[in-house]
């Protein structure tokens, strides 16, 4: 497309992004109000973050949270990736259309179907709800967020290459071993990020299918700011929001590094 | 040949998504036809393997579907479907009307820019949901930031009263939305000929009227996709309408809900889910049509 950066497209970028980011800007200001109350600025002070690491239920919670996050993320990786390669790789066998559609659904469906549909099951099966529902239930809907990302990387890459290694005389475990996974990995591993993200974001599946013993961080911030703003929540969602910006921003830099670095190899290579 | 591995790499997610995600629709749908009953679990009848031949087909004369009747009859369950969709619909048109002047900026942007904006727009993805959802309520409230701000600006006397409305929520779908709606029409843009544009204009057509006649259309297939992202979710929300809709806000999600815990009524409460179901199957199928003709148009 031809650029003509205009006023108007600066004023639209402007205000659209002072429109994303505001409402998150003056969440993280007032998180560090001295007052209680959303309309007087009380002075600068961090007592509701003191308040957030004494309070056990918080910590509690976010134990739970990471818990969960970390092994059904894992497990997501690893059962999306199997996924992805069955649908690029391994040709036809019977009922594919269906598995590909199992893999597709839960991408598109409300999750408070999802979150009954899964809590129906846990209860026809006798299964109490905890922390390994839970963990279940963040496996089976980010498995196909994984297998996405990953067999989008699978539809990119030369098949030849694995190919090669199966004339070579490799197995085809072997070839996936030492051929596809170094190839695919960056997917995998964004693969596992986004299924790690989603698990510590999710409200409505965790909602249904968690016991009383099992109280997720999303649902404790539910559970808070049905009642109002809450300052211990805005201390809580400026601590998560620092996380998440300072990965991003690494993530971006490094990959952009990654570039830089291959482009002067090339070019290294192009003059030899 | 019969290969262990092969079977091994297809029955494990196969086995996986059958179990926790194919079984549990099979007993939402088994529930919606089945009747309402003070017990745990509170629905009859229970499908009595033991029984054999004899509980199976008692168990099969008993479904009926008077929980669809039910809910056709009850002026709560057909009002929240419209008004669900009538909420997703609207919100997708304001989340397009908002998302259409940045992603045309983005793309008009001068290319070291470029990984910048992306990254502005891809960060809300990865911040919570909830905690974005839940910034609203400071903005939104009656001594909120919006009122504080318009009130000393002399705009209004007595505070707007947004907050627990609809206009609330269509302002949280628009918000939690407008990057699933950038991203699609932003690619759109980035692939579009400038050629194109620089023709009709030698041509004789005005700035305007070459990005009605040929931006715009050609950007189409981006619309659309952003379109569907937004609807899809949107009509079945849950957290949106739970924190900054108020009681008169009817959503289905949250219906489907509040039936299921507040009010235990497991079968309708699946009944309500599976008539989801059914409304939502058009726009994803649609969807599907539009990204496989994209493919298509692609290769």
């Amino acid at each position: 497309m031809n650029r003509r950066f205009s006023w108007f497209n600066a004023t639209s970028l402007t205000l659209g992004f002072a429109f994303l980011y505001l409402p998150i800007v003056i969440l993280v200001i007032y998180s560090f109000n001295a007052s209680k109350l959303v309309t007087v600025w009380g002075g600068f002070s961090t007592k509701w973050y003191g308040e957030l690491f004494g309070d056990q239920a918080f910590l509690d919670a976010a134990w739970v949270t990471l818990k969960v996050a970390l092994v059904s993320s894992t497990a997501a990786t690893v059962l999306g990736t199997m996924a992805a390669y069955v649908l690029m790789r391994a040709g036809r066998f019977a009922g594919r259309t269906l598995f590909s559609g199992m893999i597709y659904a839960p991408l598109v469906m409300p999750e408070v179907i999802l979150g009954l549909a899964m809590l129906l099951l846990f209860i026809a099966i006798g299964l109490d709800r905890g922390v390994l529902t839970i963990i279940l239930a963040h496996t089976t809907f980010t498995m196909c967020f994984v297998s996405v990302v990953v067999s989008s990387r699978l539809v990119t890459f030369d098949k030849s290459l694995e190919e090669a290694a199966l004339d070579l005389g490799c197995t085809p475990f072997d070839a996936f071993r030492s051929v596809t996974l170094p190839i695919i990995a960056p997917a995998v591993i964004s693969g596992w990020l986004l299924a790690f993200t989603l698990s510590l974001d999710d409200l409505v599946i965790s909602q249904f299918v968690a016991g009383p013993s099992s109280t997720t961080l999303p649902m404790k911030v539910f559970s808070s700011v049905r009642l109002g703003v809450n300052p211990q929540i805005n201390a809580l969602s400026t601590i998560l929001i620092s996380i998440v910006t300072i990965g991003v921003i690494t993530a971006s830099l490094v990959s952009k590094r990654q570039i830089a670095q291959q482009r002067a190899d090339e070019q290294a290579a192009v003059r030899t | 040949m019969f290969n262990f591995r092969r079977l091994f790499l297809i029955l494990t997610p196969y086995l996986w998504l059958g179990f926790f995600f194919l079984i549990p629709f099979v007993i939402v749908l088994k529930i919606s036809l089945s009747d309402y009953a003070v017990s745990i679990p509170p629905y009859t009848p229970l499908l009595d393997l033991s029984a054999g031949w004899e509980g199976i087909k008692s168990f099969v004369g008993e479904l009926d579907f008077e929980n669809f009747t039910f809910l056709a009859g009850d002026p709560l369950y057909y009002t929240a479907y419209l008004s669900s969709l009538k909420i997703a619909a609207i919100s997708t048109f304001f989340t397009l009307l908002v998302a259409y002047p940045i992603a045309y900026g983005m793309a008009q942007a001068p290319d070291e820019w470029r990984p910048t904006l992306m990254m502005l727009v891809i960060l809300p993805f990865w911040t919570s949901f909830l905690i974005r959802v839940y910034s609203w309520i400071g903005i939104l409230s009656n001594e909120g930031f919006l009122n504080q701000t318009l009130m000393w600006l002399g705009i209004i006397d007595t505070p707007l009263v947004i907050l627990n409305t609809s206009t609330a929520v269509y302002i949280g779908i628009v918000y939690a939305y407008l990057p699933f709606m950038i991203l699609p029409i932003y690619s759109a843009l980035e692939k579009l000929d400038g050629s194109l544009i620089e023709a009709a204009e030698d041509l004789g057509c005005s700035k305007m009227s070459a990005f009605w006649l040929v931006t715009l259309p050609l950007s189409r297939p981006g619309i659309i996709a952003g379109c569907f992202l937004v609807f899809i979710p949107a009509l079945g929300e849950f957290v949106i309408p739970s924190i900054l809709g108020g009681t008169t806000t009817l959503m289905i999600g949250k219906t489907l809900y509040e039936e299921f815990f507040s009010n235990r009524d497991w079968p309708v409460a699946s009944a309500v889910a599976v008539v989801l179901l059914l409304i939502l199957i058009i726009p994803i199928i649609l969807f599907q049509r539009n990204e496989q003709k994209q493919r298509e148009a692609g290769q």
